[in-house]
């Protein structure tokens, strides 16, 4: 499998530092400002779909015409020591908590809590995309982000269920495959990209990745002296199965929760087993076929 | 916030309002017709290339027409399925090992040249010697893989149900392609000269009913789409051709030519379900979420992974 590092490194001089995204779910308001800063900035076509009647959510899931899609969570969590409803007055001394560490959780007094996340392609370390597409119209840029050609792709489709996050998508009338692009054309121009600059509480972050992962790191540890045990980095470790990506996230819940997989693993992994067993097969194949033939009597 | 959540198992699988975390695959039926083309080209020149050694001419001429033939159709198909058809020649700007569909753009080319003229000298003669005799060895060495790859390109995605299957896909698609390639032959040989085509069939068939068995058995709940819907419906139909059509072959094929081609078109109907029923077993895979966080979720609880989440 190719590494990351190494394609870059074919740049040569032209390299970059690798840049990406740290989104803090913890400060994210469920604006919806990435989604329409998005489509404007790269010209992504509308998806005006109906209304869903799942929370605030109408934009589904990422897809050819959505690169950045803001889930909404509702829960009933029980915030009592027995599971009761919390007080108004528990409340308001949480909040005081809350303010301390800027927490953006939104639990109200009878135990709702709202989760908001703006998911969007990882840009992963091994991205099964990459290592699939017959083309080479998805290739790794000097910032060490993934991108389509479009001048090259030609719509196989291969890359879509390639992918364990299913950010890729194929659009309906166009015939090729669109996803984020990390603001390609802004990263030439040292902008940052489209929905990065248009977040108005930060939950978005834009920056090289290894200041965004010491960010993290201490958001992490402020959430969780702060009481919020259930904060995670997720994607921000080199040794989960796509070797961590460049938009890694901090979620407060379990990741399938928003609709994220727990252990994604870029399917290019098993290629080896794979390979062995169409080898194999192939072998038996030849073998059945000569058994068939030479096994008999002559005709 | 809630110290219980943390501690307390969930008692079911978590999910995005029931969304799939998955794409469905953008693949039309002209994949799975593929997939049956591409196995009867693949194996049909391996056993016209063995007929043709041991001096049984009338079945390697036959067969050699049906692996040009299917060898034929398959790029059409395949350019029609494209997004952008028009750039189907991008498929060879790049051999990429990492992209089974990459390789496998290649095998077909070099399969349909050499096909394309052994099958040419077998009914012609005309083709020198030096040109025909690596021609029909390149045609049945490129044919195996041709038969095989395809199962590799769909093991090598996200989707469960292919991906968890990836160490027996592959036989179930050699041995539907034994399968077919012999029926096709039955359909157009005479009795007298297909004995080692109905051999074949018949131990395909064996095979083909064998491996899907043991695929769906080691899937486990993995394995559902098989049991539901197209899919299963698929898989039915494959299983009851393919067991009417050995049986057909088996204790009629040598008497009867009608029998042989009877048998023949029910093994050829069997293995196109089958293919057809691995294919949308992968949609209805896709579009489950338990499917993708299932096996996830218990591999982090076993302690094998870790995830891809870290806690302070």
């Amino acid at each position: 499998m190719p590494d990351a590092a190494l394609e870059v490194r074919t740049y040569g001089a032209e390299a970059r530092p690798r840049v990406g995204f740290f989104t803090d779910t913890s400060l994210c308001i469920g604006c919806k400002a990435c989604e329409v800063a998005c489509k404007e900035w790269n010209r992504v076509p509308d998806d005006i779909a109906p209304w869903t009647g799942d929370s605030y959510d109408n934009t589904r899931a990422l897809g050819a015409d959505t690169w950045r899609h803001v889930a909404f969570i509702e829960q009933r969590v029980p915030v009592g020591a027995d599971g009761a409803a919390r007080s108004l007055v528990q409340t308001a001394a949480a909040e005081h908590l809350a303010d301390d560490a800027g927490l953006e959780t939104h639990q109200e007094g009878d135990g709702l809590r709202w989760l908001m996340a703006s998911d969007v392609c990882k840009h992963c370390t091994d991205a099964a995309c990459l290592d699939v597409c017959p083309t080479g119209a998805l290739f790794r840029t000097e910032f060490g982000t993934v991108v389509v050609q479009q001048d090259i792709c030609n719509g196989c489709g291969y890359c879509v269920p390639a992918c364990p996050f299913g950010v890729l998508d194929r659009r309906e009338g166009d015939g090729r495959v669109w996803k984020c692009t990390l603001c390609y054309d802004r990263l030439k121009d040292d902008r940052e990209p489209a929905c990065a600059q248009a977040c108005p509480t930060d939950s978005i972050q834009f920056g090289e990745l290894d200041v965004l992962h010491v960010r993290a790191e201490k958001r992490l540890q402020t959430l969780t002296a702060a009481g919020q045990e259930e904060a995670r980095l997720y994607l921000a470790d080199s040794d989960d199965g796509v070797g961590g990506a460049g938009a890694f996230f901090l979620l407060l819940d379990e990741p399938e929760v928003y609709g994220l997989p727990p252990d994604p693993v870029a399917t290019t992994r098993d290629l080896g087993s794979v390979w062995a067993a169409t080898g194999a097969a192939a072998v038996a194949l030849g073998a059945g076929i000569a058994a068939a033939v030479l096994g008999g009597r002559r005709r | 916030m809630s110290v219980e959540g943390a501690t307390v198992p969930r008692a079911e699988l978590a999910s995005y309002y029931g969304r799939p975390v998955l794409k469905p695959p953008v693949w039309t039926p002209e994949i799975p017709i593929y997939f049956f083309t591409g196995g009867i080209a693949g194996a049909s020149a391996g056993l016209a290339l063995a007929a043709g050694l041991r001096g049984n001419d009338e079945l390697a001429r036959r067969a050699w027409l049906n692996a040009a033939a299917a060898v034929g159709v398959s790029p059409a198909l395949l350019v029609s399925d494209l997004g952008r058809p028009e750039r189907f020649l991008n498929m060879l700007r790049l051999f990429k090992v990492t992209s089974p569909m990459s390789v496998g753009s290649w095998v077909l080319v070099g399969s349909g040249l050499t096909t394309t003229v052994a099958a040419a000298d077998a009914w012609s003669g005309l083709v020198p010697a030096p040109v025909a005799r690596p021609a029909r060895a390149l045609a049945a060495a490129l044919g195996l893989p041709l038969a095989t790859y395809t199962a590799a390109l769909l093991a090598n995605t996200a989707v469960p149900v292919w991906h968890e299957a990836r160490r027996i896909l592959p036989f179930v698609f050699a041995a539907g392609a034994a399968t077919s390639a012999s029926a096709a032959a039955l359909l157009t040989t005479a009795p007298e000269a297909a004995a080692p085509a109905r051999r074949l069939a018949v131990g395909g068939a064996v095979a083909a009913v064998t491996a899907t068995e043991v695929m769906t058995r080691r899937l486990g709940p993995l394995g559902a789409p098989y049991r539901s819907g197209a899919a299963g419906a698929l898989k039915r139909a494959a299983l009851g051709l393919t067991v009417a059509g050995a049986a057909v072959v088996a204790g009629l094929g040598a008497r009867s030519r009608p029998a042989a081609m009877a048998g023949g078109a029910l093994l050829l109907g069997g293995a196109l379900c089958e293919r057809g029923s691995i294919f949308r077993a992968g949609f209805q895979s896709a579009a489950d979420p338990d499917a993708t966080v299932g096996p996830q979720r218990r591999a982090i609880a076993a302690g094998e992974r870790r995830g891809a989440s870290r806690r302070k």
